[in-house]
């Protein structure tokens, strides 16, 4: 059940000029920095060869590569999720999903899991980047794997953040203005972290904060904490989803 | 087959949500089919097909793919799915719009595709919430023809402010106002509790009223407008023909002669005002 409607809200999406046109830009833009990325090492090559510890092609190419994902992640997420549910109670479709014999829980879940599968195919389609050096040069295929499940993860956190304020929000474009105020705060909340040196409050920013928890992942440190941060960041919202879509009844 | 009746903004549309799980009640309980809708809902909603008032359909996906959709929703799969597909469309006569998009369908098919999706699962508990809301007078025709139909085979609950949708479609009516049941009949009593007849009479030199009293048969003589009335008699014994009489025998000059029944619609809105008062 919750794969009908995954399925469903997959297809909806490549319905949608939407999601070609974001797969497009993406892959043209990350192509284009892959590109300088992969002249910039070509150019400095000889340089980093003298170096105690060389840098390895996939610490300059790959992981870049990643981090700049990252950010057109954060940018497209809330295009992607702002339709989910929102987008539902503004057709009025919604009765549909409601008197069907399914629940909240699979509903949501349902919903998550199609962009999330969205995300997926984003990210495969970047990972095939460095596949193609990978004919030509070994990669640190640990270092790769720790990218990959870094931005899945990553992307994870942000779906379901995305999918929580489109519950809340009347009007899609409501859930992907939020959306984007959120995401970009929770990003950028580490500024505030760093220029306080010590104490709990510190602590508690920097542990909020999205960037701190993925820049590990993409270095190839992929801690169990940073991990989990992002499991239950999504777990947390995915949750809130399933009880909102839940107490809407009582409210009528 | 019951009718829910109830002008706008009664509640009608309230109750439906209630009954179809849209809506949790603040108290009391909603059971279908033997099943609570709140400590049971899957089992409760498995037999319950509900059309809301806007139909819930996704206007970038065809005809096929919206019932393929919803019958999945309904955990039906395969040849089962295909069948039920296939029986809806030629139900609600939608074979010549399968490959369409919802969104260029005309509001009318997109009613009849709302009800298909509704009766797909072959729910024995069918909710229709204003189903021939602006439609023209053919497509409602057609709309009621079918629900007809559908009674047969399962308990339809219809909601609308059109009376003679009421009249015409169902056995039983429930007719609410301000959220509470004013009346609980068959349509069978009902008609038999509209038993007061009347004429419409229009004079260009009107006698009085108590000439017209006189005539044996009138109960009572109601003045609308000057050379207006309109004449209350018993069921089976009508006036007219002494009317008539006299008219020409005292030269008043009758111009019109128009019998009346007292419909659903006098009915609803004497127990609507009763109410209130």
């Amino acid at each position: 059940m919750i794969f009908t409607i995954a399925w469903r809200e997959l297809r909806n999406l490549f319905l949608t000029p939407l999601a070609w046109t974001l797969l497009a830009l993406a892959t043209l833009i990350l192509g284009y920095l892959f590109l300088s990325q992969v002249d910039l090492f070509v150019a400095y090559q000889p340089q980093l060869a003298n170096l105690a510890t060389p840098p390895g092609v996939t610490e300059v190419i790959v992981s870049p590569l990643y981090a700049n994902g990252a950010t057109i992640i954060m940018l497209m997420t809330p295009l992607l999720t702002m339709r989910l549910l929102s987008e539902e109670r503004s057709l009025k479709t919604l009765p549909l999903l409601i008197s069907a014999p399914i629940t909240a829980t699979q509903i949501v879940l349902g919903k998550y899991l199609g962009v999330l599968a969205f995300l997926s195919i984003l990210i495969a389609l970047m990972t095939t980047m460095p596949l193609a050096i990978s004919l030509l040069t070994p990669l640190d295929t640990g270092l790769l794997l720790s990218c990959v499940c870094g931005l899945l993860l990553f992307s994870a956190a942000l779906a379901a953040a995305g999918l929580f304020l489109s519950a809340l929000a009347p009007q899609p474009a409501v859930a992907a203005i939020s959306t984007l105020g959120l995401i970009l705060l929770l990003w950028i909340i580490d500024l505030a972290g760093n220029g306080i040196e010590s104490g709990t409050a510190a602590a508690v920013i920097r542990y909020l904060s999205l960037q701190h928890h993925l820049s590990p992942l993409l270095q190839g440190h992929p801690g169990s904490e940073n991990i989990l941060f992002y499991l239950l960041f999504s777990a947390l919202f995915i949750f809130l989803s399933c009880r909102h879509l839940d107490h809407e009844r009582w409210q009528g | 087959m019951v009718g829910f009746l109830g002008a706008n903004g009664a509640g009608k549309s309230t109750t439906m949500r209630l009954i179809s799980g849209n809506l949790a009640p603040s108290h009391g309980s909603v059971t279908i089919h033997g099943y609570d809708l709140i400590q049971q809902p899957q089992q409760a909603r498995a037999s319950l097909g509900y059309l809301p008032e806007h139909p819930p359909l996704y206007p970038h996906l065809t005809l096929e793919e919206q019932l393929d959709y919803s019958g999945r929703l309904h955990h039906l799969r395969g040849k089962a799915l295909h069948h039920a597909i296939e029986r809806v469309v030629e139900q609600c006569d939608l074979q010549q719009v399968r490959q369409r998009l919802i969104s260029q369908l005309s509001r009318g098919y997109q009613q009849r595709v709302g009800i298909a999706q509704a009766i797909l699962h072959q729910p024995q508990l069918i909710i229709l919430d204003e189903p021939t809301v602006g439609l023209d007078p053919g497509q409602i025709r057609g709309i009621r023809q079918l629900i007809r139909e559908l009674g047969e085979s399962a308990a339809v609950l219809l909601s609308t402010h059109i009376l003679s949708e009421v009249e015409a479609v169902c056995d039983r009516v429930e007719i609410i106002d301000h959220g509470r049941q004013i009346l609980s009949e068959t349509v069978g009593d009902i008609a038999s509790r509209l038993h007061r007849q009347s004429l419409l009479v229009t004079f260009t030199t009107p006698p009085s009223a108590e000439q017209l009293q006189a005539i044996p048969a009138v109960d009572k003589v109601e003045t609308i407008a000057e050379g207006r009335f309109r004449l209350h008699h018993p069921r089976g014994e009508s006036p007219a023909t002494a009317i008539v009489e006299r008219a020409v025998a005292q030269q008043w000059g009758l111009t019109a002669l128009i019998p009346e029944e007292q419909s659903l619609e006098s009915l609803f809105l004497r127990l609507t005002s009763e109410i209130n008062s």
